[in-house]
């Protein structure tokens, strides 16, 4: 009883915070000023037609790097604390001494039919992330979906999570080396210069950035596949 | 029509999230849903972080057909608070799945998805 009253004070009470927020709160009618500077600035030196993208991984594209190793750090943990299950003899013994059943025909049929196009698509998105709306983390996120779809109808596939490692770590790897060649050749570290900036809106163009966005997608996929495959076991 | 901007009704809808998704923390004792209401508080405070870069009567920050280079400043959307929200989905994807693993672990070692059964950890 008294837990639930303070349960309801609690909430009331961010309620009405929230609420002053909200009412404070009126549209803007034109951008802030750096808001305003990035997307002018934007087509002339990163030459990408889209700004968020552009802004992810040419103006801060070092937050992107260390999200990119909050991921890896995160699969490494999933690992850490559900891996030792492997070792012990108990829980695991009984977990492997029912059959797995098999995944309904619907859900099989379905991903025979989903499988392909939803990697097509992946490919589309990442590929389009610096001519339209799209990116590396969109698309990595779409071939994780897809490869978790292959999952369910066939439960006794095995992922080969080696490769799958080994494949991330060396898209981090081609990450940061893009970035310290930015060093080397142009103006910092990952500076998109270092490839012709090209045509405005053609599809090799604006530096470096479809590489990134390709080894991002690459990495952000891989990364989601092993965390998804660990919670199998 | 009533007269509220697009915004606003966005930056409700967001806090009401949130909401919901502190009281589903705070009030269930299954592990599980304590995780929904964790993902759902994340969700609303994304909604609201993109619904504060909304400009009125503004457009995507994308350059073709549509919107033209020099139309750009004037027209488009704030794009900052979108980037910041694209990296917070996919660390909040990630926080999640460290929360279920310890989900995992906590029902192989009680048997039970309740969190009453872990109440002698506190002091």
């Amino acid at each position: 009883m008294m837990r639930r009253g303070s349960i309801v004070f609690a909430i009331a009470m961010l309620a009405l915070l929230f609420a002053g927020l909200a009412i404070d709160y009126t549209e803007r009618e034109s951008l802030r000023p750096l808001a305003e500077s990035y997307v002018r600035l934007l087509p002339q030196e990163v030459a990408t037609p889209n700004v968020i993208t552009g802004i992810l991984l040419a103006y801060r594209a070092f937050d992107t790097l260390g999200e990119v190793a909050v991921l890896f750090m995160v699969a490494a943990g999933v690992g850490l604390v559900l891996g030792g299950g492997v070792m012990r003899g108990g829980t695991s013994a009984a977990a492997d001494a029912e059959p797995v059943r098999p995944a309904s025909e619907l859900v099989q049929t379905g991903a025979k039919i989903l499988c392909p196009l939803i990697m097509i698509f992946a490919a589309y998105i990442i590929m389009n992330g610096h001519i339209s709306a799209g990116g590396g983390f969109q698309g990595g996120a779409v071939i994780a979906s897809g490869i978790t779809l292959l999952l369910l109808a066939q439960p006794d596939y095995r992922l080969d999570v080696n490769f799958l490692s080994i494949t991330e770590s060396l898209a981090g790897v081609l990450f940061v080396s893009v970035g310290v060649a930015g060093l080397l050749f142009a103006s910092g570290f990952l500076d998109n210069r270092v490839l012709p900036l090209g045509r405005f809106g053609a599809f090799y163009s604006a530096g470096t950035i479809p590489i990134l966005s390709v080894l991002l997608g690459v990495k952000v996929g891989c990364e989601l596949c092993v965390i998804v495959d660990r919670f199998r076991r | 029509m009533i007269g509220f901007a697009v915004s606003n009704v966005v930056l409700a809808t967001g806090f009401v999230l949130i909401l919901i998704g502190i009281w589903g923390m705070l009030t269930h004792r299954n592990i599980l849903r304590i995780i929904v209401g964790f993902s759902l508080m994340g969700t609303g405070t994304h909604i609201v972080t993109v619904a504060i870069g909304y400009v009125t009567n503004g457009t995507a920050p994308i350059i073709d057909r549509a919107l033209s280079v020099a139309d750009a400043p004037s027209r488009a959307v704030d794009p900052i608070p979108s980037a910041l929200v694209v990296t917070a989905i996919v660390i909040g994807l990630a926080v999640t799945a460290v929360m279920l693993a310890y989900a995992i672990r906590l029902y192989e070692s009680k048997k039970t998805l309740s969190i009453d059964a872990f109440t002698e950890s506190k002091w």
